[in-house]
């Protein structure tokens, strides 16, 4: 069971409030997806729910019971630090049955958790090593290991996988999601990876300077994003957003269309190449358009358009319309 | 720094300061060994003559001998014990977020700034004095006899005042150590359900090992070499109970002027300082290695 509610929950270092006051309910089972720029609240918010700090007001439950003043251990949560914080000293296997240690559980059944553990997390050639003498992805995998066989009520994990390269953060992102697949316990998981967002989530909660700006599912997020600060957010390059009298022409104060869903060839806008990346698969293009300024065009395969080219362009997909409080229409 | 060239350049390169130490130490060391085996006498500085191994049975005979080894070690050992251990409490506890923490941790280092035989004369005069001594103020305000500290005991003020000295050394040093450990690993102690006592004995402690370590080794060396101290306080008495072998041989060279004797007993502080060191290294040395 992992089921956690916010109510109102605010935290403030000093004068500076961090959280203005948050509600929030991830259900049991639940892939929970934190993201919001840097400095937005991310690991503050997760390190209230485990509690690493004391909320300033406000309410946290975890499984309908309150759980606002009870000290980390108690509340049946395990963390992954994006640092691993793994006791240096101790090895792979100390460090996995620690905490089973702590719960004074016997050696039998710790042997017996920490075996299956390492053979989920393929650590078994690496128990009596230290983890100095493990490379960054297998650390990772050590601190999963430790946050594993408490059989938490939920994992939190902040940032896990910034610290590796490109090619294992890809590797260790599906084995995440199989795990919580197989174990189906609520997960939260703070990132500021797009990528790492949309696959993973079940739920994602955007989060910006300490406030909710909008929960939802990925592809909800994505399709109906509620304001213009989600709808640059979610998306990856960054959704064009066009204010003035191409603007008006739909009703709205601004409107934003992703570079996905702009198509070149034909159309009614028109401008000038500057910038051109072609990766094989897709072709980034800035392009100067007449009347509009610039916009980002994202075009599937090979693209013949470079640096000064004029091209025409037409808007496709769906045109995101947002008032003058930013708001979606 | 591990390739054949750069290993033998490191070693030309250091070749000459490790000439220059090892004269630096071989010399007086071969003097001292020298003389030891001389009769030489300040009060009568004709008679000289090779007298063997005389001034070593002397040293190990004299009734002194054992007492000074045993308190030599007394020393040693109960102010290690009492710096590391109050030295790691201080460190937990100053390194807490309080207000006023730069001036506080100037204040625990303060007695490390105060010269050895200033040290003992304010802690014998101003705390232990009999009449004038803060000790006796509070023993009289409860209506005790005051403690006559260094006529009674000695030995342990002797060790209480060493250990003042030296217990802000030891707190820094741990304090560094403890400063070093990432919060984060205590977070995820604490989150593993490890109560501040566990968090204690295997987290900080294993992390501050080498801290001790270091701590421990040198100390050893310089409470080895304890002098001024006494000297200031008991002079080695009342009788002989706080003599240490580094008194026993100034009062040797400098009260009965007999330098071969002197010498001997230096060449058997410094066997015990060696059987020491190894005994040292072999149980704590390997926390120094990384
Ligand atoms: N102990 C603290 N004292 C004062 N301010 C703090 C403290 N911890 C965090 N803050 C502030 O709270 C804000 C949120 O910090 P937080 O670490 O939660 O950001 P984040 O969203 O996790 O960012 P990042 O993506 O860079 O990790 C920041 O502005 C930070 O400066
Ligand atoms: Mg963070």
């Amino acid at each position: 069971m992992g089921k956690i509610e916010l109510t109102k929950v605010r935290k403030s270092f000093g004068d500076v409030h961090v959280i203005p006051g948050i509600d929030l309910q991830i259900n049991d089972g639940e892939f929970v997806v934190f993201v919001g720029p840097s400095g937005c609240g991310k690991s503050t918010l997760l390190r209230l729910i485990a509690g690493l700090e004391d909320t300033s007001s406000g309410t946290i439950e975890i499984d309908g019971k309150d759980a606002t003043n009870l000290p980390p251990a108690k509340r049946g949560l395990a963390m992954v630090f994006q640092s691993y914080a793994l006791y240096p000293h101790m090895t792979v296997r100390k460090n996995i049955a620690f905490p089973l240690k702590m719960a004074g559980m016997e050696q039998a059944e710790q042997d017996k958790r920490v075996e299956r553990a390492a053979k989920v997390l393929n650590l078994a050639n690496y128990l009596d090593r230290r983890p100095g003498q493990l490379s960054g992805g297998q650390r990772q995998r050590v601190a999963i290991g430790r946050a594993i066989v408490r059989e938490p009520a939920a994992f939190l994990f902040d940032e896990p996988l910034s610290n590796l390269d490109a090619a294992l953060r890809v590797g260790m992102r599906q084995e995440i999601s199989e795990l919580h697949q197989s174990l189906k316990t609520t997960m939260i998981y703070v990132t500021h990876d797009q990528v790492e967002a949309m696959t993973m989530a079940d739920k994602i909660v955007v989060l910006n300077a300490g406030n909710i700006e909008q929960v939802g599912a990925p592809l909800e997020l994505y399709n109906n994003p509620r304001n213009l600060f989600v709808a640059g957010f979610i998306g990856s390059p960054k959704m064009n957003f066009i204010e003035g009298a191409e603007a008006a022409k739909h009703n709205a104060h601004t409107i934003g269309v992703r570079p996905e869903h702009i198509t070149v060839g034909q159309g009614p806008w028109e401008g000038v190449v500057g910038l051109s990346e072609h990766l094989g698969s897709d072709s980034f293009l800035k392009v100067a358009v007449d009347g509009i300024g610039t916009l980002t065009v994202r075009a599937p395969g090979e693209v013949n358009a470079h640096h000064g080219d004029r091209i025409k362009l037409a808007p496709g997909g769906k045109i995101h319309r947002f008032d003058a409080n930013g708001l979606a229409i | 720094m591990s390739t054949q060239s750069s290993r033998f350049a490191a070693r030309m390169m250091v070749a000459p300061s490790v000439a220059l130490l090892l004269i630096w130490m071989i010399v007086p060391l071969a003097m001292t060994l020298y003389y030891s085996f001389r009769l030489y006498r300040l009060i009568s500085p004709d008679r000289t003559g090779w007298v063997g191994f005389n001034n070593y049975l002397w040293f190990v005979n004299s009734p002194d001998f054992w007492l000074a080894l045993f308190n030599t070690l007394a020393l040693v050992g109960g102010v290690l014990i009492i710096t590391v251990v109050l030295g790691m409490l201080i460190a937990l506890l100053i390194d807490q977020p309080v207000k006023g923490q730069g001036v506080l941790r100037i204040l625990v280092i303060a007695p490390f700034f105060v010269m050895p035989p200033v040290a003992a004369s304010i802690w014998e005069n101003l705390f232990m004095h009999p009449q004038n001594g803060l000790f006796a103020a509070v023993a009289r305000s409860f209506g005790a006899q005051p403690i006559l500290f260094l006529e009674n005991y000695p030995m342990l003020s002797v060790i209480g005042i060493v250990s003042w000295e030296w217990l802000p050394f030891a707190t820094l040093i741990l304090l560094t150590a403890l400063q070093s450990l990432s919060s984060e690993q205590l977070e995820a102690a604490e989150m593993d359900g490890a109560s501040a006592l566990s968090r204690f004995r295997y987290i900080i402690l294993p992390h501050a090992t080498r801290a001790i370590t270091v701590v421990i080794l040198i100390q050893t060396i310089f409470l080895l070499g304890i002098f001024g101290e006494i000297f200031t306080t008991t002079q080695g008495g009342p009788g002989s109970a706080s003599t240490t072998l580094p008194y026993m041989i100034f009062k040797q060279a400098i009260a009965a002027k007999d330098i071969g004797r002197a010498a001997a007993g230096g060449i058997i502080a410094v066997i015990l300082a060696n059987i020491v060191a190894y005994f040292l290294m072999r149980s704590i040395g390997k926390h120094l290695d990384a």
